[in-house]
C-alpha cells in the first residue's frame, strides 16, 4: 500500500533539520526601526524565539524593544552629551547552540555589536563565550552556569538571579514560615532543569529538609504530567519544587498534582505568568512560590507602569515574566552613560566601570540601588543586582512574600 | 498499578486521534505530513479563542477547530500538495513542502496568538477513584469523546462510499482512478479529514495540557513514533501504535526516572524496526 516507509521517514527527518536551519537563517533580522539621521546604538538580542521555549527569548526581545521605545520616544539616550537612538537587533537561535554561534557571529562580527542580551539556557550561553571573547563583546545571559561568570571568563554578566541563589531563599522561607519539612523535586530533563534541580536538592539538604523524591523528571516536550506526578504525590511531600520550570509547564504540573489529591505548596526558581496559571490551572494554581519581577502592584514604580504599557504595545499583552527581564538593557544604558561614548566600542571601559557602578532602581517604588554583584558566587562582579522578589499565587494574583538582594 | 493502567488508557486514546489523522493522510496521499503537529496546535488555539476570547461554549470551539483545521488541510492539499505531486517525481519534495508548511503554520500562530501557553479550564471538575487510581472527570470526558470520535472515523472509512473510496485510494491509486473515482477530490477530502482529526485532538487536549505555538514538532514526533510502531498508512496500526506509546509512557514514568523512559522507548523502537521495519500491521512491500 505504501512505499518504503522507514526510508521516507529518515529522509523526512533530514529535510526537517535542513529546513529548520534555513528558517533560523531567514529569521535573522532587525526588529528595531533604522534611524535615518543621528547616532544609533545597536544592542543585540540573541535567544530562543521559536519552538516550545519561544516565550523565554521573546520576552527578552519584547522587553528590550519596549525599553528602547521608551528611550527613543524621549529622543534617545544621552551618552557623553550626544543622543543615541537605540536599535534592537534580534536573532532567534531556536535553542540550538549551532545557531547561537552563528547568531553571535552575525551580531558581534558582522554587525559589530558589543552588547548582546541573551541567550536563555546554559548550553547556548556557553556557546557564545568564544565569539564574545574574540570580538571582546559583552553578553547578558539568562543562564546560571557558574563558569560563564567566573574568571578567566569576563565577558558575560548574568541578567537575572541564579537558581542556586533563589532555591535556598525559597526553601529557607518556607521552612521557617510554613513549616515545610518534606520536599520533592520534579525537573525538566535538560541541562538547565537538571543542574537547577541538583543545586536546589543540595540547598534543601543543607537546610536539613527531608528530600522525599529527587529523580522525577519530565521531557521538555511533555504534554501530560499525570504519570510523573503520580509517583511524586505518592511520596507525600509538603512542598513540590519545580526547578527551571517553564511558564507553559508549571500550571500543568500543578494541576496534575492537585488532581491527584496533593494539597501542599509548590515552588519554582523561574519566573512565571499569572494569566497562564489562571487559564490553565484555575484554583489549582494557588500556593506557588516563585521568583517575581518588578511588576507586582505593591512594589512597582510609575516608571514600571510606563514599561508595562510600552511592553504591551510591543507584544500585544503583558507577561509577568517580563518583570524579571526588565533590567538588562536599562543597566547597560546607564553604565554607558556613566562611562561615556568610549565604552560603546571598547568594552574594556565598560568592564572597568562595573565595580563602581550604581543607579537608583527605576522599577521599584521604594528607594533602592541597582549595582553589579556576584562576588560571592563568581569572585567578580558579573551579575546585575536584580532584587530577589519572591511571590506566591493566591486567588489569581501574585502576592509579594519577600524582597531581598543577592550577595 | 491501577494508576498506570488509567494513565496508559487515557494517553492512548488521546494519542490515537493524533495518529489516526496522520496515518489517513499518509495512506491516501503518500505524504508524510510534518505539519500534523502544527494542525493539532492550531485546533487547540482555535478552541482557546472561541472559548476564552469570545466566551462561547466548548462544543462550538471544538466544532470550529474541526471545520477550520479541516478546511486549512483541504486548502493546503488543493493548492500545494496536489500540484507538487503532479509536477514532481521526487518524493522528498512533498516532505520538504510539509516541513515548510509546518514552519509557516508555526510562525503564523506565533504572530497571531503570541508566545504564551494557552489553555482552558477543565470542562467538568471533580476526581473519581478507580480502586487506588485517581481519575479526573475532565480526563474521563476527553477519553470518552476520543473513543467516540475514533469509532465514528472507523465507521466512516469502513461503511461510507467516501470512506471506501479513501481506502481504495490508499490501496491502489491507479486502480482507483481506472474505476472512475475522482481521486483529486477524494485526496482533498482525506487530507481535510486527517487535518480535522488533528484539530479536534488539539481542541480536546487544550483542556488537559494546553498548547503553545511551538508544540507542533513534539506532537508530530510522537505521531511518527506511533505510525512507525503500528505501520504507516494502516488505520488499525495507528491505533495499535497509540496504545503501545501510551502504555509505554505510563509504565515508563511509573517505573523509571523520566529521562530513562524516552531513552527506552527510542531504543526499543530502533530494535523493533530492525526486526520489523514496516511496523506491526504494515506490509513488508509498503
Amino acid at each position: 500500500m505504501m512505499e518504503a516507509t522507514r526510508r521516507r521517514l529518515l529522509k523526512g527527518a533530514g529535510a526537517l533539520a535542513v529546513a529548520g536551519v534555513m528558517a533560523a537563517a531567514v529569521g535573522l533580522g532587525a526588529t528595531g526601526a533604522a534611524f535615518a539621521e543621528g547616532k544609533t546604538l545597536k544592542i543585540g538580542q540573541l535567544g530562543v524565539m521559536s519552538g516550545a521555549e519561544a516565550s523565554w527569548g521573546l520576552v527578552n526581545k519584547y522587553a528590550a524593544q519596549a525599553t528602547a521605545d521608551m528611550w527613543n520616544a524621549k529622543g534617545g539616550v544621552d551618552i557623553g552629551g550626544e543622543k543615541y537612538k537605540i536599535e534592537i537587533v534580534s536573532v532567534d537561535d531556536r535553542n540550538d547552540p549551532k545557531l547561537t554561534v552563528s547568531g553571535a557571529e552575525r551580531l558581534m562580527g558582522q554587525e559589530g555589536i558589543r552588547y548582546v542580551i541573551g541567550s536563555n539556557t546554559d548550553v547556548t550561553a556557553t556557546s557564545i563565550r568564544p565569539i564574545a571573547e574574540k570580538y571582546n563583546a559583552m553578553y547578558f545571559p539568562y543562564a546560571s552556569s557558574r563558569s560563564l561568570y567566573t574568571k578567566p571568563a569576563e565577558n558575560a554578566v548574568m541578567g537575572m538571579v541564579a537558581s542556586y541563589q533563589v532555591a535556598p531563599a525559597i526553601l529557607k522561607l518556607l521552612k521557617a514560615e510554613r513549616g515545610v519539612q518534606k520536599v520533592a523535586f520534579v525537573a525538566r530533563n535538560d541541562s538547565d532543569g537538571l543542574s537547577n534541580r541538583d543545586d536546589a536538592v543540595k540547598a534543601a539538604k543543607d537546610l536539613g529538609l527531608d528530600v522525599v523524591s529527587a529523580d522525577a523528571t519530565y521531557e521538555a516536550n511533555a504534554t501530560d504530567f499525570f504519570p510523573v506526578m503520580s509517583n511524586v504525590v505518592a511520596t507525600a511531600p509538603d512542598l513540590i519544587f519545580l526547578p527551571a520550570s517553564a511558564p507553559s509547564n508549571t500550571p500543568l504540573l500543578m494541576r496534575a498534582a492537585r488532581e491527584l489529591g496533593y494539597a501542599g505548596l509548590f515552588a519554582s526558581d523561574s519566573g512565571q505568568d499569572i494569566k497562564v496559571i489562571n487559564e490553565m490551572a484555575g484554583d489549582a494554581g494557588n500556593g506557588l512560590v516563585s521568583i517575581g519581577g518588578a511588576s507586582a502592584d505593591a512594589i512597582r514604580s510609575e516608571y514600571m507602569d510606563e514599561f508595562i504599557k510600552a511592553y504591551t504595545k510591543v507584544a500585544g499583552e503583558w507577561n509577568d515574566e517580563a518583570g524579571t527581564k526588565v533590567y538588562a538593557l536599562e543597566v547597560i544604558l546607564a553604565t554607558l552613560q556613566a562611562t561615556g561614548p568610549a565604552a560603546i566600542d571598547d568594552t574594556n571601559v565598560f568592564k572597568a566601570a562595573i565595580p563602581g557602578f550604581s543607579m537608583k532602581n527605576p522599577f521599584l517604588k521604594e528607594d533602592s540601588k541597582l549595582t553589579f554583584t556576584g562576588e560571592a558566587d563568581y569572585g567578580q562582579k558579573r551579575q546585575i543586582g536584580v532584587p530577589l522578589v519572591l511571590t506566591e499565587t493566591k486567588d489569581g494574583q501574585f502576592t509579594t512574600l519577600a524582597i531581598g538582594q543577592v550577595d | 498499578m491501577e494508576q498506570i493502567l488509567v494513565n496508559g488508557a487515557i494517553l492512548s486514546a488521546n494519542y490515537a486521534l493524533i495518529a489516526l489523522g496522520i496515518t489517513l493522510i499518509f495512506g491516501i496521499m503518500n505524504v508524510l505530513n510534518f505539519a500534523h503537529g502544527q494542525m493539532f496546535m492550531i485546533g487547540g488555539l482555535i478552541v482557546y479563542t472561541v472559548c476564552v476570547v469570545f466566551k462561547l461554549p466548548y462544543a462550538v470551539g471544538l466544532l470550529a477547530a474541526a471545520v477550520v483545521v479541516g478546511l486549512i488541510g483541504m486548502l493546503l492539499e488543493r493548492t500545494l500538495f496536489q500540484r507538487v505531486m503532479r509536477i514532481s517525481s521526487r518524493e522528498e519534495n512533498t516532505m520538504l513542502l510539509a516541513v515548510g508548511t509546518a514552519l509557516l503554520l508555526e510562525n503564523i500562530a506565533l504572530f497571531i496568538f503570541g508566545e504564551k501557553q494557552r489553555g482552558i479550564p477543565p470542562m467538568v471538575s471533580g476526581v473519581y477513584r478507580l480502586g487506588s487510581a485517581f481519575l479526573p472527570a475532565n480526563r474521563l470526558l476527553v477519553f470518552a469523546i476520543s473513543l467516540a470520535l475514533i469509532a465514528a472515523v472507523l465507521l466512516f472509512v469502513n461503511f461510507t462510499r467516501q470512506g471506501r473510496a479513501m481506502r481504495a485510494l490508499a490501496q491502489d491509486r491507479t486502480a482507483t482512478m481506472l474505476m472512475g473515482a475522482d481521486v483529486n477530490r477524494i485526496s482533498m477530502l482525506g487530507f481535510g479529514l486527517g487535518a480535522a482529526l488533528a484539530g479536534i485532538a488539539g481542541g480536546l487536549l487544550i483542556s488537559v495540557s494546553g498548547v503553545n505555538a511551538g508544540i507542533g514538532t513534539a506532537i508530530s514526533t510522537k505521531a511518527f513514533i506511533m505510525i512507525m510502531i503500528g505501520g504507516a498508512g494502516v488505520i488499525g496500526g495507528a491505533l495499535l501504535g497509540a496504545v503501545a506509546l501510551g502504555f509505554a509512557e505510563a509504565i515508563g514514568y511509573a517505573l523509571f526516572p523520566g529521562s530513562v523512559t524516552y531513552l527506552l522507548i527510542f531504543t526499543a523502537l530502533i530494535l523493533f524496526l530492525l526486526i520489523r521495519p514496516q511496523g506491526i500491521m504494515g506490509k513488508p512491500w509498503g
